[in-house]
């Protein structure tokens, strides 16, 4: 049985191609490749771990971004709030303002007219009084005419001046 | 409904092929009996299985792919073309005279020197036969195979890789991570070039054994020269890389003293135990591949072996043989893989049993945590 008896020529070639083939892929064949892997593993499990980093980053980034929403959206409330009761107090103070105002200007006005009411009264006065004062010269000058009425006059002034003194 | 259309298909063509030998039939009827010549199946199956010094090629029997015959005969080495020897002629190469020796002879089938008229066989015949040659295109194969995996991982980097090279590389991390790595541990770096090499070539050689035609059908690993020689180098490893544990397990096993003195049965075991190891790697390969190769011929075989009975019953054998043949073939595909899995498999436990460090001394090596 042929089959059941190693030749030997096979065995010597195959020993020697095995070697051959053994020495060709141990010095260039699998080391590349056990590299290739193991840096392509290396790649996958630090992109895992990015991945994992990045998500949590998200999710804290999220977290944050919704706290600083829910703050600004309180501000933003707060703000409205503020800017509401601004509103209403410079109204308030406008109000108030303009009424000082007005008041003023109706106090000067009243100042003014008492003062224009009390120039129109002197001159009133002083008017009525020359007025007077020319009546009266008339009057007197009427009166002049006669010695006697000059020296009744005299008289009386003269008893005037007695009686004062 | 596409599969309804295949198995009708099928069906009218098994039909037709019972029904053409019937019209056969009739023609040759008349002549019938005339040649009664029996099939050699025994020596049809063993030149199949067997090794040769050309390579056959399809459908002629005459003409053969010409390999060189190197052999130191009684006068110094001889090289010639195995054309020259083809057909049982004498080949005077200078003063020797070889040819192929006959069926009849005890060297059959093989080269011999005609020395005073009778046949001796060279000292060296290392000619480049057919299996040789399979060998050659094997490890051509493996190295085109796994090199350029290589240079796929220096050239593209970390890239993932598709096609041809990441099936490749699927195998090969299969085998690392699925039987060396587990298996010798922190030590898998250190034997897994030559296992992988190992299951590669293996591989290789059982693909190439299932394609009928140049440069496939060579029954490499169907061949006991080629599993020796690859259990041998399992063997050496194992035991020239072997810890003092395992000789101390061999020697002086940890059992009681009567079974090691004043016979010393364990270590008479042991002892056999390191040698039926490789033979058992030797005879499960060669006997897993040749069997499978041996059911596919025989199942062709079948068509001219009914041959005689007529031709209907030649055509329902054919179409029962190639349905047979085509199913064992493809089975044959699956046991190209499972038997080089199971041979690096087992040299990998061969391997880590030479690895292992005793109790006593792992205790030693890593203090009580």
């Amino acid at each position: 049985m042929e089959l059941f008896t190693p030749d030997f020529g096979l065995v010597f070639w195959m020993f020697v191609s095995f070697a051959i083939l053994f020495v060709i892929l141990w010095r260039w064949g699998w080391p590349a490749i056990m590299k290739g892997v193991a840096d392509r593993a290396d790649l996958i499990d630090k992109g895992v771990e990015y991945a994992q980093n990045a998500k949590q980053q998200l999710d804290q980034a999220r977290e944050e971004a919704e706290k600083h929403i829910a703050e600004a959206r309180r501000q933003q409330a707060e703000t409205l709030r503020e800017a509401e009761r601004m509103k209403t107090q410079i109204i308030d103070e406008a109000r108030i303002a303009a009424q000082a105002e007005a008041k003023k200007v109706m106090d000067a006005a009243r100042v003014s007219i008492e003062q224009d009411r009390k120039a129109a009264q002197q001159q009133f006065r002083n008017e009525v009084s020359t007025f007077a004062l020319d009546i009266a010269q008339k009057v007197v000058r009427n009166q002049m005419k006669q010695d006697n009425a000059q020296q009744q006059l005299v008289n009386s002034l003269l008893d005037e001046m007695e009686k004062q003194n | 409904m596409e599969t309804t259309k295949h198995i009708f298909t099928l069906l009218a063509l098994s039909v037709m092929a019972l029904l053409l030998p019937l019209g056969a039939m009739a023609a040759v009827s008349s002549d019938e009996g005339e040649k009664q010549e029996g099939v050699d199946a025994q020596g049809i199956i063993f030149e199949h299985l067997g090794d040769g010094y050309g390579w056959e090629v399809p459908f002629n029997h005459h003409e053969r792919i010409p390999l060189p015959v190197i052999v130191w005969g009684t006068d110094g080495l001889h090289v010639f073309s195995s054309s020259r020897v083809t057909h049982g002629d004498l080949w005077r190469d200078g003063n020797a005279e070889f040819r192929i020796a006959g069926k009849d002879s005890p060297y059959k089938g093989k080269v011999v020197e005609i020395v005073d008229g009778t046949e001796v066989k060279p000292s060296v015949d290392i000619s480049i036969t057919k299996n040789v040659c399979g060998v050659f295109i094997a490890v051509l194969l493996c190295v085109w195979c796994i090199l350029s995996v290589a240079r796929w991982h220096k050239t593209q980097g970390v890239k993932a890789p598709r096609r041809m090279v990441g099936a490749i590389e699927f195998v090969i991390l299969f085998i690392y991570d699925g039987v060396i790595r587990p298996t010798l541990k922190e030590k898998a770096p250190r034997f897994a070039p030559y296992l992988l090499t190992v299951f590669f070539f293996i591989l290789m050689m059982n693909l190439l054994g299932l394609i009928v035609i140049f440069p496939g059908g060579a029954n490499l690993t169907g061949n006991i020269a080629v599993t020796l020689v690859l259990a041998l180098l399992t063997f050496f490893i194992t035991n020239l890389c072997a810890t003092k544990h395992y000789w101390k397990e061999i020697f002086n096993p940890e059992v009681p003293w009567w079974l090691k003195w004043p016979l010393p049965i364990m270590p008479v075991i042991e002892l056999f135990g390191i040698f039926t190891k490789p033979a058992a790697l030797t005879v499960r390969l060669f006997a897993n591949m040749m069997g499978g190769h041996m059911i596919v011929i025989v199942l062709t075989l079948l068509i001219f072996i009914f041959a005689f009975m007529g031709p209907v019953v030649t055509g329902a054998t054919a179409v029962v043989s190639i349905l047979f043949s085509v199913f064992m073939l493809c089975i044959d595909v699956l046991v190209s893989f499972i038997q080089a899995y199971v041979f690096t498999m087992l040299s990998t436990l061969f391997i880590a049993l030479g690895q292992e460090e005793g109790h006593a001394e792992a205790h030693e090596a890593q203090p009580e945590a």
